[in-house]
């Protein structure tokens, strides 16, 4: 084992070990949130992710952005087998351990050129629509700032990947037409093999110099960028897959009946209830009762804390929304990063004061105003456009179940709503006694 | 046309002895909105013609609680929910068909939990299987004939239940001329009037969702603009006055043009 080896070795092992530390603390943080229970029905929930995060369903909706999508997508998942080459060849200081798979090995290598161009080629597509194309949702206020540079360092990164990844390749393939001993005759370069007569004049210590350090660059650039996956919206890219495998499999129109009010409901409604029992304390914290709605993370399920991590910044689903499209200021996509900033806010705090400190903020009214919760007309829009099966309109609505039932805040006309169908049976001002009226009318 | 029709009640047909094959849950804008008045009317019509043997709640029925729901009062909605499932459970209530899509969600996903079970159906997917089943029968080629139209599908109706076929196999049978918005099925645009925005003003923007709707609507230049929802109903005809369109094109639930074009 030469240095280089150990070098490496230090370099991998503080990578993954940095990367874990950092998933943990994102568990922790999705665990901050209510339970819910999402076991049900493995296979059909099998199916909806397969489907959605392996199959891009929903990313194909836009054919061209799509489409470019899937170039990167598959290209990074299939590169990734020659990550572990690099890996192995970085611990045990061999060269190219795979090529003895022959054939097969020169078909991988040529797939990987290829699909390192299509990558280059989406990436580039991708920064010129962000730089220069006029689509509303990349040029919204909530995408100023870090969520904008967030999208070009990982649209940049990418292309200095596999720029690395094809150099390396380059200057390997023009050290084999040496027959320089170190570098075996192994894969098929069609993509880089372009560029091996361009090399042809420069000295091989030259030539190796360049490949190690693109080799180098290649999977050091990785390893960083691994890291870089937990604070930016391409965490997307892990978290898709847990986040459609636990989607709400049920009709988009179903709301969750809230388990708590049912129970007081029925006590009102039973004639022989006790009406001055104290109400059951809630089933995680005994001792408080919960409260009814959402005002901050805690208060929202886990599953709407993994949307918040698993929402990637698109803005299809605020594209779709028609409060958004009409000029409002509800966005669900603000909402969703709204959680996360929220979230990472909490967690924060946790790492610097413990557990159970409180900094006076909260979600609601800190981060989201109730003009936007009150613009949402629960269409579902947002959920059916969202590639990843988040529901920013589940997050929506525990809100206003907070504003309603815990500060009795909601628009008058609403209060007014409410009265009617409390006392007439029908959000208007009708008498109960007049619903058959029609049948009368001629 | 329009003579009074015979509504029983589901008291009535109790006193009587007789047990109807479905429940026609009416719906609080079928019930008080005159708009949605002759959508209600059209539905019975059809049930009449085809010998169906329905009865209504009348006074015992009570809004479903969606608004409140939607609004974030779940107090509300579910108080409601329980009276709603105690009077229907009492009647023994198997099956029920709504003229209104909320009505429609809420019966169907949201009352199993809190005890209330049926088999619940939007009107347009009881109409079409009336039709399926030979009980009502089409002549084709009636007023609607030839006529340009299209349908505005209901959020809680499309993607709230992925029902986009019953309405348009219904149009289909009019032997109309359908064209789709670009924003259709799955893609629906809101009309702007569900999760309780029916009953109150918009937050500040710059246009009304309704108007942004019934514009694309009427980019088609249809005769007549479908729906299956009388909220929609609502939003869409103030936007074709709006436009001071209402010369050129109607805004029509489904049912009334299945009971138009038989003369119901
Ligand atoms: S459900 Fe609400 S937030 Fe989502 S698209 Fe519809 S109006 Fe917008
Ligand atoms: S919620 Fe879904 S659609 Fe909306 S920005 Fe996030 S990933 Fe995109």
């Amino acid at each position: 084992m030469g240095i280089s080896n150990i070098v490496f070795l230090i370099v991998f092992v503080a990578a993954v070990a940095a990367f874990t530390y950092q998933v943990r603390k994102i568990r922790r943080n999705i665990l901050l949130g209510r339970d819910t229970d999402r076991s049900d029905r493995p296979a059909e929930r099998f199916k909806t992710m397969a489907r959605v995060a392996l199959g891009q369903s929903k990313m194909v909706v836009r054919p061209f952005a799509g489409l470019m999508h899937i170039f990167i997508y598959v290209g990074f998942v299939i590169i990734n087998i020659e990550v572990l080459e690099i890996i192995i060849d970085g611990i045990f200081g061999t060269h190219r351990v795979f090529a003895p798979l022959g054939p097969a090995y020169d078909f991988l290598i040529a797939s990987f050129e290829i699909l390192a161009v299509l990558v280059l080629v989406a990436c580039v597509v991708f920064l010129i629509r962000r730089y220069a194309g006029d689509i509303r949702r990349f040029r919204m206020k909530e995408l100023t700032g870090w969520p904008k540079t967030d999208a070009y360092i990982i649209l940049w990164v990418e292309i200095i990947l596999m720029g690395a990844f094809l150099t390396m390749n380059a200057a390997d393939g023009a050290l084999q037409v040496r027959n320089d001993p170190h570098y075996v005759q192994a894969g098929s370069f069609p993509v880089s093999g372009l560029f091996v007569p361009l090399l042809a004049n420069l000295d091989s210590s030259v030539l190796i110099a360049t490949e190690r350090t693109a080799w180098w660059a290649h999977i050091v650039g990785i390893l960083l960028f691994l890291n870089y996956l937990p604070i930016s919206k391409h965490f997307h890219i892990i978290l898709a897959f847990p986040n459609t495998y636990f989607s709400n499999l049920n009709d988009q129109g179903k709301f969750t009946n809230m388990n708590r009010v049912t129970d007081e409901v029925k006590l009102m409604m039973d004639p022989d209830a006790d009406p001055y029992a104290a109400p059951p304390p809630a089933e995680d914290n005994p001792g408080v009762p919960e409260k009814f709605g959402a005002k901050d993370v805690p208060d929202l399920t886990w599953k709407n804390l993994m949307d918040a991590y698993s929402c990637t910044e698109c803005g299809r689903c605020t594209a779709e929304c028609p409060a958004n499209i009409t000029g409002k200021k509800l966005s669900p996509r603000k909402i969703m990063m709204d959680t996360r900033d929220r979230m990472e806010e909490i967690g924060k705090n946790i790492d610097k004061h413990g557990k159970d400190y409180d900094d006076g903020k909260s979600l609601l009214g800190d981060y989201i105003t109730p003009e936007e919760l009150w613009a949402c007309t629960t269409c579902n829009a947002c959920v059916q456009a969202c590639p990843v099966n988040i529901s920013p309109l589940e997050i929506i609505v525990d809100l206003r179940r907070y504003l309603v039932m815990e500060e009795s805040k909601s628009p008058s006309e609403l209060t007014g709503m409410f009265n009617n169908i409390e006392n007439n049976g029908a959000p208007w001002a009708f008498a109960q006694a007049d619903r058959l009226k029609w049948a009368e009318e001629a | 046309m329009s003579e009074p029709v015979k509504v029983p009640t589901m008291a009535e047909m109790l006193a009587s002895g007789e047990v109807p094959e479905v429940l026609f849950w009416v719906g609080c804008a079928g019930s008080f909105d005159d708009r949605a008045k002759k959508i209600t009317k059209a539905i019975v019509k059809i049930l009449h013609k085809a010998e169906v043997k329905f009865a209504v709640l009348g006074t015992e029925e009570g809004c479903t609680g969606d608004p409140a729901k939607r609004a974030g009062n779940e107090f509300l909605f579910q108080m409601q929910a329980m009276m709603n499932i105690q009077v229907l459970n009492g009647y023994e209530v198997k099956s029920i068909v709504t003229g209104c899509p909320h009505c429609f969600n809420t019966i169907k996903n949201e009352y199993p939990d809190l005890g209330g079970n049926y088999e619940v159906l939007h009107h347009t997917q009881f109409i079409r299987k009336l039709i399926k089943d030979g009980r009502l029968k089409m002549k084709g080629g009636g007023k609607f004939k030839g006529k340009r139209i299209t349908f505005h599908d209901p959020c809680y109706l499309g993607r709230g239940n992925g029902e986009y076929e019953a309405p348009r196999d219904l149009l289909e049978k009019l032997d109309a001329e359908l064209t789709e918005m670009r924003r259709c099925k799955s893609k629906g645009l809101c009309c702007g009037a569900g999760g309780a925005q029916m009953f109150k003003e918009a937050e500040p923007g710059n246009k009304e969702v309704n108007i942004e709707r019934t514009e694309e609507a009427l980019g088609l230049k249809p005769q007549v603009i479908a729906t299956g929802c009388p909220f929609c109903n609502t939003m869409m005809t103030d936007g074709v006055k709006n436009a001071e369109k209402e010369a050129e094109t109607a805004v029509m639930d489904v049912a009334e043009l299945i009971a138009n074009a038989e003369d119901l």
